[in-house]
């Protein structure tokens, strides 16, 4: 007996009978139905929404962006980039001093993570048994510590071994660097004329670097002689930058806090009060708050156990046999690693990597706690009491997460790409 | 495809349909409604302020807005134990209020323009008039406010606090460092180990935390008092009965105190002639069914929670750990000297 496959054409015969029958006509009507009620949904909510906010006469909008606020934000990177004096700066530019000091601990943040990540991760494998169990202990305690308290005691610690603000407290160089309660006193690079000159020539020094690195290895390709070129790049940038600085009429200067004590006689003949004793900046020089320290170390040390682990799983993901054969081929541990190991397990390491530095980067929120004034903390805290319109700020605080997130995973795919085993 | 695309628009018109008329039961707007539903008063307090809201060593609630709260409580269902109490941050306290997370705020709040226009709330009046004042160690050898030039500043996030000393500093050209913690017990942590100067909020505030210090003698309050700080009960725009109870609540605690009414003599006070306890009281008129409660509201407020002068006394009053006087402070009656001035319950 043949089979009877009866094929149904497409809106051929009968309407209401293909919506029902034909398999095609009917996965398009149920697609076209949830897709109404997914947009319906959020209209309604939308609508919702709107109507309330009206009922209970709250305004709405974003002109808010507009109004000068009227408080002081402590003294961070985004304070000095971005004009925060209260009655003078409006909610926008309290805004980006938000975001740009969230940007400063996540990349300072990121950077050191991974640093003390790979440090851990590879003194986990080592055949040491100090620095083994150094990182298993290090490893297990700061994974398993919620981060809120990580930053919470950091804080409390940092507060309290640093010397009284009236107090010199730790110096370096001098006095160039100081730490006390207030902050970490440096000197501050104040540039002048001519620096635009001397950083086109840094950046052209660094082309030229590269240039001579991919020359060398081209060579080396063609006849197998090494070139330094890594150490020659560097001499280059060096060289060529001094130069032009010099040439220039050295453009930048560095400027050192200084220490007042009570009782000083200041140039222009006023004494120094004892409210005011303590580290100066107002002739120079740059503070980073304990804050953003406390910040920083937090953040660092509870993310870097975990790139620990991570590193950890991508090293031993490269097979064995890898080593084996370069040590067979006469290479040494140095260039093994760094040369064989490393590479393969790179691959292995940046997916999981790229969620790490997102989990930092978000994670830093938490800053309201201690008083850092991150993006949450000034204007989800502090500008959203004044203003009142919840809606619109906090949307505009998931927008530069969301930003900030996908910069940093784009960014990281593109690396991972150039990482990618390529299979012929 | 004919038949697919009508079929398309009538489950759109469907959709839009159901979803205006879902609409039509938005907010209403009675909170009187809800509260009686749910049984009790929901209300939002501070995350622990002594002398305000506080929770003692048992885990009871304490404090003169918490006795605010639960004469409410009395005034609209009898029982002054009928208030819940929610524990809110200074960031969070107005969004909880107007997204209906609590049906009143008495947490310590300070009577803006701002907060009574922008953000669709209403002041139900005030509890306690106070000022912004500063805390320094005594070591420091500051005797005013004035000496304070390059001062770094310990406080609130969140609140008017900031606003006012910004304001303060200047108009008196003095710089400073202001560092604004979310938590009241991080801004004293971090004020006692050194990391500030100066430690900054309302007068009632400072006397408060002060006794959360390692060593409250080794502190003194500045004598300059530098804004107004009027603080009271918040309700929710758009709810006229609601904001009506939240008023004559304080309004019959202050009366209560003016004409003598006390927890003490409240039962004995039923029996009296003067027309105008009878009024407070509701042995005469029908001033509580008017609120939309029962006309014995006064009488369990007194009963229940007392007026205002002992609920003062109790909380904030010079025999508490805070030690405000009343006596010659703007928290007077002003029978005596005060601001504490309700109308007449008639």
């Amino acid at each position: 007996m043949a089979l009877n496959t009866q094929r149904d054409e497409g809106g051929g015969d009968g309407g209401l009978a293909a919506l029902i029958y034909d398999p095609k006509a009917r996965g398009l009507l149920f697609q076209i139905i949830l897709l109404l009620a997914v947009i319906g949904f959020f209209a309604w909510i939308l609508d919702n929404t709107v109507s309330n906010l009206a009922a209970q006469n709250k305004k709405s909008g974003f002109g808010f962006l507009g109004e000068s606020s009227g408080f002081q934000i402590l003294t961070t990177l985004g304070t000095y980039l971005i004009e925060a004096r209260p009655g003078v700066a409006t909610y926008f530019d309290i805004f980006w001093i938000g975001v740009v000091n969230t940007l400063a601990v996540a990349v300072v943040g990121i950077i050191f993570a991974t640093i003390i990540g790979f440090t851990i991760g590879i003194f986990r494998l080592s055949s040491n048994v100090i620095l083994r169990g150094f990182a298993t202990v290090y490893v297990e305690v700061l994974r398993n510590i919620p981060l809120l308290l990580q930053i919470l005691f950091f804080y409390i610690v940092v507060l309290r071994i640093l010397p009284n603000k009236r107090e010199t407290g730790y110096t370096l160089f001098n006095g160039a660097f100081g730490l006390n309660i207030e902050g970490l006193f440096a000197p501050y690079p104040a540039i002048s004329e001519g620096f635009g000159t001397v950083f086109l020539a840094f950046v052209g020094a660094l082309v030229l670097a590269w240039c001579v690195a991919w020359l060398a290895r081209k060579r080396q390709e063609a006849t197998g002689k090494q070139f330094p070129s890594f150490w020659v790049g560097v001499a280059l940038v060096i060289a060529i930058t001094m130069a032009v600085f010099y040439s220039v009429g050295e453009p930048l200067v560095w400027e050192f806090p200084r220490f007042l004590n009570a009782g000083d006689e200041l140039p222009d003949g006023r004494t120094v009060s004892r409210i005011k004793a303590g580290y100066d900046i107002e002739l120079g020089g740059m503070v980073i708050v304990p804050e953003f320290l406390a910040l920083l170390l937090a953040l660092s040390l509870y993310t870097a156990s975990f790139i620990a682990e991570i590193v950890r799983a991508g090293i031993l993901a490269v097979p064995g046999g890898q080593t084996e054969a370069s040590k067979a081929l006469g290479m040494s541990n140095g260039h093994n690693l760094r040369l064989v190991v490393i590479p393969q397990a790179l691959r292995v390491i940046i997916p999981p990597l790229t969620s790490q530095y997102l989990n930092l980067t978000k994670n830093s929120s938490l800053a309201v706690a201690i008083a850092y004034p991150d993006i949450v903390s000034v204007f989800a805290g502090t500008a959203l009491n004044q203003v009142g319109q919840e809606i619109e700020m906090i949307f505009m605080m998931m927008m530069v997460y969301l930003v900030i997130s996908l910069v940093t995973s784009a960014f990281m795919n593109w690396f991972n790409d150039r990482m990618r085993l390529v299979e012929r | 495809m004919k038949l697919l695309s009508a079929t398309g628009a009538l489950t759109a018109l469907g959709l839009v349909l159901s979803a205006s008329a879902a609409n039509a039961e938005a907010h209403t707007g009675s909170t009187l409604a809800t509260v009686m539903n749910n049984g009790s008063v929901q209300c939002g307090v501070s995350q622990g302020l002594p002398g305000f809201s506080n929770k003692d060593d048992a885990g009871n609630w304490t404090g003169i807005d918490v006795d605010y709260c639960r004469a409410v409580a009395a005034a609209v269902f009898g029982d002054a134990n009928a208030a819940k109490f929610t524990p809110l941050s200074a960031k969070e306290r107005f969004t909880a209020l107007s997204s209906g997370e609590v049906d009143i705020l008495s947490r310590n709040t300070t009577w803006t323009m701002t907060r009574d226009t922008q953000l669709g709330l209403n002041f139900a009046g005030v509890n306690y008039y106070d000022g912004q004042g500063m805390m320094v160690p005594a070591d420091l050898g500051v005797k005013t406010a004035m000496e304070l030039d390059g001062a770094s500043i310990c406080t609130n996030t969140g609140t008017t606090t900031e606003l006012n000393i910004t304001d303060f500093f200047r108009t008196n050209n003095m710089s400073f460092e202001l560092v604004a913690f979310e938590k009241a017990d991080e801004v004293v942590a971090a004020y006692d180990s050194g990391r500030c100067d100066v430690y900054t909020t309302d007068k009632s505030g400072i006397a408060a935390q002060r006794l959360k210090l390692a060593d409250p003698a080794a502190h003194t309050i500045l004598p300059e008092t530098i804004s107004k700080e009027p603080l009271g009960p918040v309700v929710r725009q758009g709810d006229d009965q609601w904001f009506n109870i939240a008023r004559w609540t304080l309004n019959c605690m202050i009366n209560a105190e003016e004409m003598g009414v006390t927890s003490a003599n409240v039962t004995d006070m039923m029996n009296s002639d003067n027309p105008g306890i009878k009024r407070l009281l509701g042995t005469e008129g029908t001033f509580g069914e008017n609120l939309g409660v029962s006309n014995g509201w006064c009488a369990s407020i007194i009963e229940q929670v007392g007026n205002y002068g002992e609920t003062y006394e109790a909380n904030v009053g010079s025999e508490t750990p805070l030690e405000l006087a009343r006596d010659g402070s703007v928290n007077a009656l002003w029978t005596q000297g005060g601001l504490m001035y309700a109308p007449p319950i008639r």
